[in-house]
Order: structure tokens, then sequence, then C-alpha cells
């Protein structure tokens, strides 16, 4: 009932959104709406780790572990995103009578992002994906100025080409199924349960296809391109959601792929992945050297975490997968928080460049100061939380024997560290050329980024039982040894 | 070679012949509204595939499917970008390309040929000659698409494209996964309206903001070295 719920919830928002007379109210609408899915998403997240599933409706809505985890990042961030979203679309007055517009497109988005995870078919997971990304492409264009619509333009095509390829994933992936003898329905769990039977040469073939045409999206390297201009054009609360979760839904059904494919007895596969979790990685690394404005850098972060993740996924082991959800967990509320910070600069001092805001610190005390917070987190300094999930990923390939993975990937979460460090210590610290003046922080983008800081603080420091329980289960559906 | 094949598996083999040169002839075209109209047929003889397997293997399902296929790519989509494109936009000849066309085609040829190397291993899985057909062909259609995807600089031509592509996937779906559930095609076909409606309004809005649909032209956002002080 609480998944059924979690995902009307954003759906009615976007209609009342749409609907003239609740126009004016789009952004309480959208608070409310999201706000509840959010609470409903931590009922099934308890649910799950009481009963390790929980069913909506049999065979098209259902959540394991690695669901019920993804579900609650991206209710937590859309409505979040939401909050913030009040000052900062107030800002912009050439839109102000199409900022309705702009929250039911958004609640479009956040019904995609929170559908895709409790979808049992793969196939409709397939149809979430692109969704999601279609309304993604909206949102990117909301703006409506030449350098928008061309990312926009980018972004759609760049992960367009990638919709046609893992839909002939999908379709390989459904005969594979049905090489197999399997009659019933095909959903995860079903196909979970006959991965032993089915062709090895169809399903490696359905994994690449799907890996292909899914991994466009999630912004692996070589397919990464269209990333840092969709993610620093879009408006900066979209931009929380894209690069916070929108990139680790498609990363999530491909896990979930790979974890079916671990556990038929096809080998080498989870090889590949380090090797392009790895390369992704090194991408963004040397990108964040030679950045110029700092929505980018913290899209090319993006670029980086998710190589981690895959990196950390094709260690397949216990730990690694273990390694693997947690920095999908830690990545997702702390770059949401970067992207809430990077709005409030962006709309407070209205330029994008990095080499335009020097002392940021004395301009703007709190601006300056979540500043450094959100980029000493995101870049993976201790005690934040995403050094902890680094190091379970790199304490795991040690432990394997994978001494080379374990080398290349931690010099170069280093050489990003350095990059990101570099940048937002001139940004926070430097000598600003002319006398900057002291400026306000909105109220909504004030209260959004506080809230964004509380798990990035406390997760570093100590985990609930209860999330470790969903950390170990959502592990569990990786497939790892 | 395989199985004897029935009357209409024959002219699904006619149609899959068809469905290949008509995605030659997109590469070939250098005219917008020519390359809607092969569009166009290669879809309808997407259908006509859907309806001769489904009156072989007595699949109500394929039916449906074909129905579908000519409501969404054959009337709905055609109509949508006129709809949503200005006139300027859609007659438009000479599309810039990067490759010429003998080259463009020559490469298509290569692909098509990469298609059939690339599923062969997998031929010897099964006995079925419609998916010994359908496969190759489909995935064909899915290369050559992502290649006229790449090598056009046009927006319009570039949206044909990726929806040629998904008839290739579908042309090779409706051999190897015949029996997929009815709502996940209703779900994907409905996909792929939105793809052209939402596509195409952002190529009018780039249109009317830049005044130029040359997607080639879209270079502002780029990575440059950073000069470090």
């Amino acid at each position: 009932m609480a998944l059924t719920g979690a995902v009307a919830l954003p759906l009615l928002a976007a209609l009342l959104c749409w609907i003239p007379p609740f126009r004016r109210a789009a952004w309480g609408i959208s608070v409310a709406c999201l706000g509840s899915a959010f609470v409903l998403s931590l009922v099934v997240a308890a649910e799950v780790i009481a009963n390790s599933r929980v069913i909506g409706i049999s065979r098209w809505l259902e959540a394991d572990g690695l669901s019920a985890l993804v579900l609650v990042l991206v209710s937590f961030v859309t409505a979040l995103a939401a909050v913030f979203a009040r000052d900062y679309m107030r800002h912009d007055e050439e839109q102000s009578h199409r900022i309705w517009w702009f929250y039911c497109d958004s609640n479009l988005f956040a019904f995609a992002l929170i559908i895709t995870p409790a979808l049992a078919d793969p196939n409709l997971v397939w149809v979430g994906v692109e969704l999601i990304t279609l309304f993604a492409i909206l949102l990117v264009a909301f703006e409506q100025t030449a350098n928008a619509l061309e990312a926009a333009w980018k972004y759609s095509m760049l992960t367009m080409i990638g919709a046609p390829i893992s839909l002939l994933g999908f379709l390989v992936l459904f005969w594979a199924y049905r090489s197999a003898g399997a009659t019933s329905p095909e959903t995860w769990t079903s196909l979970a349960s006959h991965a032993a039977a089915m062709p090895p040469a169809l399903l490696k073939l359905a994994f690449l296809l799907v890996f292909v045409g899914f991994g466009a999206k999630v912004g692996l390297a070589p397919m990464h391109t269209w990333l840092p201009d969709a993610h620093s054009q879009a408006p900066s609360p979209a931009c929380a959601v894209l690069s916070g979760v929108k990139t680790s839904v498609p990363l999530y059904a491909i896990l979930r792929l790979l974890g079916i494919v671990l556990g038929s007895p096809t080998v080498g596969l989870g090889r590949w992945m380090t090797v392009i979790g790895l390369l992704s990685v090194a991408v963004a690394a040397f990108l964040l050297l030679q950045v110029r404005e700092y929505k980018r850098m913290f899209a090319y972060s993006t670029v980086e975490h998710m190589g981690i993740i895959l990196t950390g996924a094709g260690l397949a082991t216990h730990s690694s997968d273990f390694g693997a959800v947690s920095q999908m967990l830690n990545h997702s509320i702390t770059k949401s928080l970067c992207f809430y910070v990077a709005g409030t600069v962006l709309v407070t001092l209205d330029t994008r460049e990095i080499k335009s805001i020097r002392g940021l610190l004395r301009v703007s005390p709190f601006m300056g100061g979540a500043l450094l917070l959100c980029a000493l987190a995101i870049a993976g300094a201790p005690p934040f939380p995403i050094f902890l999930s680094e190091y379970s990923i790199l304490s795991a390939g040690l432990r394997d024997g994978h001494i080379w993975t374990v080398a290349i990937l931690s010099a170069l979460i280093v050489l990003a560290f350095i990059g990101i460090l570099l940048q937002v210590n001139r940004m926070a610290f430097g000598r600003a050329e002319q006398p900057l003046v002291r400026v306000t922080v909105p109220n909504s983008c004030r209260i959004a980024i506080v809230a964004a800081c509380v798990p990035v603080v406390v997760l570093g420091i100590y985990i609930p039982g209860p999330l470790h329980s969903l950390l170990v289960l959502a592990a569990q559906q990786l497939g790892g040894h | 070679m395989a199985a004897q094949m029935s009357a209409p598996e024959a002219l699904n083999t006619l149609s899959a012949g068809l469905v290949l040169i008509s995605a030659f002839a997109m590469v070939a075209t250098r005219q917008v509204q020519g390359v809607v109209r092969f569009f166009v047929v290669q879809s309808a003889l997407l259908a006509a595939s859907c309806f001769l397997l489904g009156f072989a293997q007595h699949s109500l399902h394929l039916y449906a499917l074909g129905a579908i296929t000519i409501i969404a790519k054959v009337v709905a989509i055609p109509w949508v970008l006129k709809r949503v494109l200005a006139r300027a936009l859609y007659v438009r000849r000479e599309i810039d390309q990067v490759f010429n066309i003998p080259s463009s085609l020559l490469l298509a040829l290569l692909l098509a040929i990469m298609a059939v190397l690339l599923v062969s291993p997998l031929m010897s899985m099964t006995p079925d000659p419609v998916i010994r057909i359908n496969l190759p062909i489909g995935l064909a259609g899915v290369l050559i698409g992502a290649f006229s995807l790449m090598a056009r600089r046009e927006a319009v031509p570039q949206l044909i494209g990726i929806l040629a592509m998904e008839n290739g996937a579908f042309f090779a779906g409706i051999a190897i996964a015949a029996e997929l559930p009815l709502i996940a095609e209703l779900t994907v076909a409905f996909n792929v309206i939105l793809i052209a409606v939402i596509v195409g309004l952002v190529a009018k809005n780039i249109q009317e903001r830049i005044g130029t649909t040359e997607a080639g032209a879209l270079t502002r956002l780029r990575e440059e070295p950073m000069s470090w002080r």
C-alpha cells in the first residue's frame, strides 16, 4: 500500500500543478506530495527490512532491498529539491509565468524516478528509464536560453541513441528467459531464479546491449560528454535531482542485471565492469583539473562516482558490493547537497565561472562554509560518508587480491580530490579583484542546504542499524560471492 | 538450410529485405521529407511483418503489435512532426552530412555485414528460420540508424535515426520475443510517440531561438583548458 502510494503521489502532484486554478500553489503541492512520498518510501524500506520484500501490486510493483534503497534516495532528493526550488525559481523574472510548468515537469520526473526501481517487469523498467530521460530533457531545456537548448539537444541525442540498443537488450533477455524453459511472466525475481538455466551467450549479449544503452544514460566514459552540459544548464533544483539520483537509477538497472548475470556460470564480465568503471573515474579525474564552471565541476564528479560504484560492483565480492551500494547512497545525498550550494551561489552571485568567485567566505560565511563542507564531502575527505564507502570498496579489492585495481582507483580518487579542492579553495578563500558586497541567502535555499547537510554529516560518524540492514539487503542483489 | 518456411514466413523474409533497403535509403536521402517518408515505409514493413508472423503463429498478440506500429509510427509520428515543426524545417533540402553519400552507403553496408557476423554465434542455438532472418536484419537496422544519427547534422533526420533504430530493435523483437506482454509493447509504443513529441519540441525551440537546426552548429558548450593563475 505504501509502495503504491509513494508511486502515485508525484503523479497526483503533476496533475494538480497542471490544472490552472492550482498553478499558483504548485510549490506547496509539490512539497506536500513529494514529502509524503518520502515518508511512504521510508515505510516501504522499514517493511523491506522486516520482510525482505514488499509487494505493492503483485507482478507490477514490488520492492526488495536494492529497490527500497533507491526508492528512499530518489524520494529524499526530489522532495528536498522541491523545497529548494521555491526561492531559486522566483529569482528568474523572465520565467515567472512558466514556473507551474517547471513544478509539473519536476513532479513527472520524480514520478518516473520513483516508479522505475519499484517496477517488477524488466521491460517496463526500460520504459521507466526512457520516461526519466524524456522528462529530464524538458527540465534541461526549461530556461530556453541558447545554452540550455544546446545542452538539451546533445543530451537527448547522446542518451536516446542508447534507448533502442537497450530495448534490443531487454528483448534478448526475454528470449533468454523463455529459452530457459520459463513460462511464468518475466519479473526480476523470476529472472534471477532461472539465471542458471539461461543460455550464457544470450544472457551475455542481453547484458552488453543493456549496459551500452543504459551506460550512456549513467554517463559512463566514453559516453559522458552530455553530462556536464545537461547537469550544468538545467535549473539548479533539477540539477540536484539529475546529478544526485537520475544517474543512479539506470545504474540501478545495470547493477540488478549484473547480479543476475553473475548468478549464471558466465565469467569475465565483472572484470570488464571494473575496467569501464576505472576509465570513467580516470576521464572525470583529469577533466576535473581543467574545469571552468563550478556546476560542471560537480557534474564531472558525478561521472567519477558512477565509475567508482561500477568498479565496486565489478569486483563482485560481498564487501565490495556493500561498498558499492553505500557509495550510491552517499553519492546521492552528498551530490544533491553540492548542487543546492552551487545553485545558491549561482542565484546570489549570478556567475557560473569559478574564476569570478573569490573570497566566498567573506561574501557569505554561510555559503562559503557550505561550499567547503560539500566539496570536502564529495571529494571523499574523512569523516564524511563517501570516505567510508570508498574505503570499503578499496579494502574489499585488496582483500580479494586486486592490487592494480585498488592502486589505480585510489590514485585517481586522490587526483579528483586535488582537482575539486584546488578549485573550491580559490572560490572560498581567494582574494577578490573587486570588493564583493555581502549577500543574503534566500530562505528556502538555506533550509534545503541545512537539511541536506544533516545526513551528510551524520552518516559519516554513525550509520543507524536499520540503514545498515537495508544496505546489506541491497548488496545481496548485486550477486557478489 | 534450416527448417521449411511457410508462405507467410517467406513473405516475412521479403519484408526483411525491404526493411534493410529502406534503412539504406534513409542514409542515402538528402532531403528531410524524404527521410521521413522512408521511415514511414520502414514502419509499414515492420507492421506487415507483424501481421505475417501473427498469421503464421496464430498470435493475436502480433496482430495487436502490428496495429500499434501502424497507429504510432505510420500515422501519429509523421503527423506530430508536421504539426510541431515549422514548414521551413520540414521541407528543407540538402542535409549536411559528415560523409558524402557513396561513402555513407559503403559504411552502412559494412555495418550490415558486421551485424550478421555479430549474431552468427547465436544462430547455432535456434532452428527457427524467422529468428535467423529477423535478428541480423534488426540489428543491422539498429546499427545503421545509429550511424545515420551520428553522420547527420540536422535535427529532424537525427530524430528519425533514433526512431529507425527502434524499428530495428522491434524487427528483431517480433522474432525473438514474440510473447512479450502487451502492456510492455503498448507503453513502448507510447514512449516512442513521446520521444517524437519532446525531441521535436526541443528542435522547434532551437529553430526559434538559435535560428538553425544544424546540430553541427551547436558548439557553445565546450571544455577549454583553464588558464592557471
